[in-house]
């Protein structure tokens, strides 16, 4: 079968993001992008289905500015067979790479999507069920176990309170969290034989999606800094001040 | 306006987190309707029609929407909408799992963890893992939104709202329950604690998170843990504080060798009093920290327990 693969750029996870002095956004400019933590685990979960025998092609989407397809280089130098980029430099929410994938999982007709269950800039976690409802497919989201067994994949959720196990029917979408698997690193001549792999370029023109935000950023601000606090010297100090002066106790 | 809220449910109770989304409910005004769905949920709509400003309950109750599947949860809240301005649930693995299906069959976008309503139609929620805090306007006609409970106080038991039964049943033919594994706790539920005790790395293995009990059980505290605690296989993952874990903001939070990861704060540091126990005295943690203790937690715990 067929898995297609989202991945999104995103600022490294490492970064100390700064807001920009106008509170109009955060500021991106010389910051380090790399693929979402998220997306490299869907990746890495492809990959394991392909070594599998599972899959047999992987295809890598994303919807971004034309530097996301570093991050589409690294999909396929991680074992990905070939990328489609969805060229656009609007600022896409969920619901516009939603509406958009469901246009590849039409054209592509995969019997699996993976994306990460989150992108660690937007915080949405919204993509995947979205996609999910656009398509009519069932959806195994938070997943930390996926198990392909004929028409049918066993999903092991991660939920509050513990692990929930669900079985869809294929073709399914399903989001990856963190416990799904340990991501490998590319080898150095994998990135250069991904340099001669397929890469289509598309536009949401193409599909005749209207990439247009409904949600307006009116104003980004940094969170209320904590104050600095104190060391204490040892734990009666520790428990005399939380009595007294936090009286939390 | 009018509101829906989708209750959290859990074996038939309704969960702590209803109360709060209904808060934010509140805040946003209107009438405002609980959507309780499920599979023997009964108890769970009389808990709802308690809550503190709740015009009535809808109850939702059939082996189609056992355990809350996205998909039947999706085609039931589709064909409720339309009598709504604002569908609200809370941010919990529920509500992120089944309010996008509704957004997108509803060709909407979806507020994620909204933390302060300043209108009706703009909201506050973070991003870049707390990092940032960004305003936003949604022109859409219909507001899908899930509510981030610590933001929000609970509202109080005093109403008693009508209850009504729902009778849409939607087919679902494309997803089955196998199996839940609920990890076992008498102790509060992380997201409701008042104090958190977490462990981190530096507890070295899963046996010594027992050294949290006795705190936990003198504090009436919820026992929480870092990401790279669970990696390690010290504690199951449910327990896990962060950006991909759980959000809480309790009165005291107690952080015992955990260095205080970006990722990690995201999930605490709204906590009213931090506390945090470390060998480390350069730990990024100590920076948020209103109490701070250096030294070997393997004694400081025992200490800890014996004179609280």
């Amino acid at each position: 079968m067929k898995v297609l693969v989202a991945v999104k750029r995103v600022i490294d996870y490492n970064v100390k993001i700064r807001v920009k002095a106008d509170h109009s956004d955060v500021d991106l400019t010389n910051v380090k992008m790399a693929m979402n933590p998220f997306c490299e685990i869907a990746v890495e979960e492809a990959v394991r289905l392909k070594e599998k025998g599972v899959a047999t092609e992987i295809v890598v989407v994303t919807v971004g500015p034309k530097a996301a397809q570093e991050q589409l280089r690294t999909a396929l130098a991680l074992g990905a067979d070939r990328a489609i980029h969805v060229e656009t430099d609007e600022r896409a929410e969920s619901l516009a790479v939603a509406k958009l994938l469901a246009k590849v999982v039409d054209e592509e007709q995969p019997g699996m999507v993976i994306l990460g269950k989150q992108a660690i800039d937007t915080d949405n976690n919204q993509t995947g069920q979205m996609l999910a409802a656009l398509t009519n497919l069932p959806q195994g989201t938070f997943a930390s176990e996926v198990a392909v067994d004929d028409d049918k994949v066993h999903v092991t959720r991660e939920i509050d309170g513990g692990l929930q196990t669900v079985a869809l029917t294929l073709p399914a979408i399903v989001t990856t969290d963190l416990r799904l698997n340990e991501p490998r690193y590319a080898k150095l001549p994998d990135i250069m034989k991904a340099k001669k792999k397929p890469m289509d370029v598309k536009t949401p023109a193409d599909y005749g999606i209207e990439v247009a935000s409904r949600v307006s950023l009116l104003k980004v601000e940094s969170p209320a800094e904590r104050k600095g606090g104190v060391k204490v010297a040892s734990v009666d100090e520790l428990i005399d001040k939380l009595k007294n002066e936090a009286k939390v106790l | 306006m009018s509101i829906l809220v989708l209750a959290d449910v859990h074996e038939g109770q309704l969960a702590g987190a209803t109360a709060h989304v209904v808060a934010a409910a509140k805040a946003i005004g209107g009438d405002i309707d609980v959507l309780v769905a499920g599979e023997g949920v009964q108890a769970a709509a009389e808990e709802a029609a308690k809550l503190d400003g709740v015009t009535k309950v809808r109850v939702a109750d059939n082996a189609a929407y056992a355990h809350q599947l996205a998909e039947p949860m999706g085609g039931l809240l589709v064909e409720l909408a339309d009598d709504y301005t604002h569908v609200l649930a809370s941010a919990s693995t529920t509500g992120k799992n089944v309010l996008p299906r509704l957004a997108a069959l509803k060709d909407v976008s979806q507020l994620s963890d909204v933390l302060a309503v300043d209108s009706a139609d703009t909201f506050k929620r973070p991003i870049y893992a707390g990092n940032a805090i960004a305003t936003v306007k949604s022109d859409d006609t219909l507001k899908v939104i899930t509510v981030r409970t610590t933001g929000f106080d609970a509202v109080s038991e005093s109403g008693s709202a009508p209850i009504e039964a729902v009778d849409v049943v939607v087919e679902n033919s494309q997803s089955r329950f196998v199996k839940e594994e609920l990890a076992q706790s008498d102790r509060p539920e992380l997201g409701g604690a008042k104090v958190v005790v977490s462990g981190g790395r530096g507890m070295g293995n899963g046996e010594n998170f027992k050294l949290l009990d006795g705190i936990a059980d003198k504090l009436g505290a919820a026992i929480g843990a870092s990401r790279a605690a669970v990696d390690a296989g010290f504690v199951p993952n449910d327990m896990q504080v962060g950006q991909t874990g759980k959000i809480v903001a309790p009165e005291l939070y107690i952080a015992v060798g955990i260095s205080g990861a970006i990722q990690h704060l995201a999930g605490m540091k709204d906590s009213k009093v931090i506390v945090a126990i470390n060998k480390d005295d350069e730990a990024p943690i100590f920076q948020v920290a209103d109490y701070g203790l250096v030294g070997d937690l393997f004694e400081i715990l025992p200490e800890l327990e014996s004179k609280l």
